[in-house]
């Protein structure tokens, strides 16, 4: 981990510390000895160079830094977490590293990057009511594919974007690096300055590419021509209409994760189970995992955990959750799983022997409420 | 940088992703990499732990290291006495974490390579070459930006900061 980088790299002292934030996501909470030690080892190091430090329960790494306008426009981030990539809903360039490069930049306060073509991406139209911000992220990944954005950066453009909230945004750049973008960028509109004014006092600058820049590639998107989309077992670039896969039996929901545990997921979610009965159908399990500890606490004051519970959920600790099998529910033997989140490789979530779809939150209700994948209305 | 290495092919397809490579699930119990080598591709093949051989080379097809950029996909591949990936394509944050940590990531046509043939990669005049030894094929790998280079040849990103105080000498970009 970053961590003993830094220590091999000779580091003493952290560059910047005042730039950097840990978070304990993955293991939130830890469910092992050496997840317990690896996060006192975080807490230690945080203590010891004036690094803010998030806990089990304060969320995702990058939600948290979106949350709290450390991230702001025409900024460049880095994080250990390939979904780092997400940041750029907000007009910067945020991108994946592993730890060795993390320990590099707080050893040095640099990094090394290649400056990556682009694909300008331009949206027209807006979505149809019951099609999500996943829908379309889905519809593009099954467009581009699974290394069709390697080493280049998705540009959002055209009349679309405005239709788009920030939680949609936050979505679609998310969905990214399952395309291996290098980054996903949105441009700052007056949607990004809405939902950084109560966050921070500082003014960002966007970061998009000049109008008579060369593209690598471009791609038109009617917005209104998507339609609800599902990733099959086991690649996330296995798209196909939800209406192919109608009538699939499930017994695991999956509500959460970076791709799909913000407020507006855990409405739409509710809103569709109560459509249906709200009621989790026998024999499934719904579990649901705000994005973060601001999502939870919004999600809690205005009812909506509690009407997730009461119609059968379980709600877990604030975090990655069930998404890469490193904490939270596990998927039982030869379950079938519908989830918000964003990867479906097969054991991704600890069990090699489940089959994992990849849906919107308003797809994963209504499978929650029927116990199969329905059309969402 | 240079390199000379002989090896067994071993073979896997297009878009293998990290978890695939080494499961995030292993990660909860240990972060040693000889512990961890045990489970290498267990998703993909239960058996393939304990048929590695320290000298072998992963050959793939596109994309290689998709998904997660753990870089614990990088050094257990390493811990395993593999030193070197073929592959048509990596995934940027797995080709970042191999050169990082000294895992020689080429890019190379892969296609009429099968399991188990017997590589052998050597550089020559600024160029490396693969050769196979069962068909005789030999194949020109794509070469490496100057900044992947200095690293490699610093044996990973610990020893070119120790070198050079920062992650990138100017004067080789």
């Amino acid at each position: 981990m970053a961590i003993d980088y830094f220590g091999r790299m000779g580091g003493t002292s952290v560059r910047d510390a005042s730039h950097v934030m840990f978070a304990c996501d993955h293991y939130a909470p830890p469910t092992s000895d050496r997840t317990r030690a690896f996060h006192a080892l975080m807490r230690a190091f945080a203590k010891q160079h004036g690094i803010m430090m998030h806990e089990v329960g304060d969320g995702i790494s990058f939600q948290i830094a979106t949350e709290q306008g450390r991230a702001l426009p025409g900024h460049l981030v880095i994080g250990a977490d390939s979904h780092t990539v997400t940041c750029g809903a907000l007009g910067l360039f945020a991108t994946g590293v592993g730890s060795s490069d993390l320990a590099a930049a707080l050893v040095t306060g640099t990094v090394w990057l290649r400056v990556p073509e682009t694909i300008r991406v331009t949206l027209t139209g807006a979505l149809r009511p019951g099609v999500m911000a996943k829908d379309l992220a889905l519809h593009l990944v099954g467009m581009v594919g699974a290394d069709g954005a390697n080493y280049q950066t998705l540009e959002f453009h055209g009349p679309g974007v405005r239709t788009l909230s920030l939680d949609d945004r936050l979505v679609v750049c998310n969905l990214g690096v399952e395309m291996d973008a290098k980054a996903s960028i949105f441009p700052f509109d007056a949607t990004t300055e809405e939902y950084l004014a109560p966050r921070t006092r500082e003014r960002g600058t966007s970061v998009m590419s000049d109008d008579d820049a060369a593209f690598a590639r471009e791609i038109l998107i009617d917005l209104s021509a998507v339609t609800p989309r599902i990733a099959r077992p086991h690649a996330p670039d296995n798209v196909t209409p939800l209406a192919s896969a109608i009538g699939t039996a499930v017994q695991m929901v999956f509500i959460g994760t970076c791709t799909g545990g913000r407020i507006s997921d855990l409405h739409a979610a509710l809103a569709v189970l109560e459509s249906l009965g709200g009621k989790v159908a026998p024999g499934v399990q719904l579990v649901v995992t705000p994005a973060s500890r601001e999502v939870a606490e919004r999600a809690r004051a205005d009812g909506t955990l509690d009407g997730l519970q009461r119609a059968g959920a379980i709600i877990t600790e604030t975090g990655c959750g069930a998404c890469c099998g490193t904490s939270g529910v596990i998927p039982g033997n030869g379950a079938t799983v519908v989830s918000t989140a964003n990867r479906n490789f097969k054991a991704r979530m600890g069990n090699a022997t489940a089959s994992i779809y990849l849906a919107s939150p308003a797809a994963c209700a209504a499978a929650a409420a029927t116990g199969r994948i329905v059309e969402v209305a | 940088m240079s390199a000379n290495l002989t090896g067994r092919a071993r073979r896997f397809g297009d878009n293998v992703n990290t978890d695939y490579i080494i499961t995030s699930t292993r990660k909860r119990e240990t972060l040693d990499e000889t512990e961890l080598a045990r489970y290498l591709f267990e998703t993909l093949d239960p058996a393939f732990a304990a048929s590695v051989r320290a000298g072998d080379i992963i050959v793939a097809g596109r994309n290689f290291g998709c998904g997660s950029a753990m870089e614990i996909a990088a050094t257990v591949i390493l811990a395993a006495g593999i030193k070197a990936v073929l592959a048509s394509s990596f995934s940027r944050t797995f080709y970042r974490n191999a050169v990082n940590n000294g895992l020689l990531p080429l890019v190379c046509e892969t296609s009429n390579i099968n399991e188990g043939d017997t590589l052998t990669i050597r550089s020559e005049h600024g160029a490396m070459f693969v050769r196979n030894t069962v068909s005789g094929a030999v194949t020109v790998a794509a070469p490496l930006p100057p900044v992947m280079e200095a690293i490699l040849s610093a044996g990973g990103l610990v020893g070119f900061v120790l070198h050079s105080g920062r992650p990138v000498d100017p004067s080789t970009r």
